[in-house]
């Protein structure tokens, strides 16, 4: 059933905004959500490694 | 060498999922009828249930594990890798949800994996009822590990084999075209994979952060204990 209509050009696609460049303002705010998350993990990475270093844990996971 | 080495797997991390998001929007997709560009959604949803596996797997060995000797840190690995398993397992069926209303014509449609997964959900979140109504530490890791691994073992037909013997909408089951579907274009392969490893391996990052900082916790409260006794 779906295997038919797999690569015709007629399919509707976002070329549109693709073509208009648009998309790239996507690609750029989810980055930039991705990068604060990743900042802020980063940050409580660090602050349990100060606490293992003031309990005298020192291990890396 | 320790901490050099988990600076590097969670970079790599890092790198995977900026590269699944800027290959996910960008790279080309086949052109489906009725998914036409959701198709992308595949490079989200899709990890968040390897994700899912993976942390319970982890979880249930480290319960295991402390079957055979039990140790407060076995005890909270299992616990934390349990929590993030969850946490994707939410983030599929939430995700899962917004792509069927679109593909399938509602939120929920009593797919067998939709409602597997939702069956799955609630046993793991009973693992932490259950934790939470068990004071006395040694009994709680005792009776949270073994659940733990009753709940691997329910996870496991409702997942991977009762969707598979009906008829699911999901691709792969009851009879509908597998993976082969998408891999009409092999791009898609090429973000599916480095996807799924980036986003196992952050969660991995989160369960391991949770799990050092339960230990700081364990360990302050044993000394609080060692000062009052």
């Amino acid at each position: 059933m779906l295997a038919i209509p797999a690569y015709s050009q007629e399919v509707e696609m976002a070329d549109k905004m693709r073509s208009e460049g648009k998309i790239y303002v996507l690609v750029w705010i989810i980055l930039t959500i991705l990068a604060g998350l990743v900042v802020y993990l980063i940050t409580i990475d660090r602050k349990a490694s100060r606490l293992e270093k003031k309990l005298g844990q020192n291990k890396d996971l | 060498m320790r901490k050099k080495l988990s600076v590097v797997w969670k970079t790599l991390s890092v790198l995977l999922l900026i590269y699944t998001i800027i290959g996910g929007l960008l790279l080309p997709v086949p052109r489906l009828d009725i998914v036409n560009e959701t198709i992308r959604a595949l490079y989200f949803h899709v990890p968040m249930w390897f994700g899912m596996i993976t942390m319970f797997t982890i979880s249930t060995v480290y319960s295991i594990l402390y079957l055979r000797k039990p140790t407060s840190d076995r005890d909270i690995v299992a616990v934390e890798f349990a929590h993030a398993g969850l946490m994707y397992g939410i983030l599929g069926i939430l995700t899962g949800m917004i792509w069927a209303n679109y593909a399938w014509g509602s939120p929920w449609h009593g797919d067998p994996k939709q409602n597997g997964s939702a069956i799955t959900t609630l046993i793991y979140l009973a693992y932490f009822v259950l934790r939470s109504s068990v004071d006395n530490r040694e009994q709680k890791g005792r009776l949270s590990a073994v659940y733990n691994i009753f709940a691997f073992a329910a996870m496991i037909p409702l997942i991977f084999i009762i969707p598979r013997m009906t008829s699911s909408m999901h691709p792969g089951n009851g009879g509908n075209p597998g993976f082969n579907m998408y891999d009409l274009h092999s791009s898609m392969r090429m973000v599916f994979y480095p996807a799924v490893v980036g986003w196992i391996l952050l969660g991995i990052w989160i369960a391991t952060v949770r799990t050092r900082l339960r230990k700081a916790e364990e360990k302050i409260l044993d000394m609080e204990y060692e000062k009052n006794n």
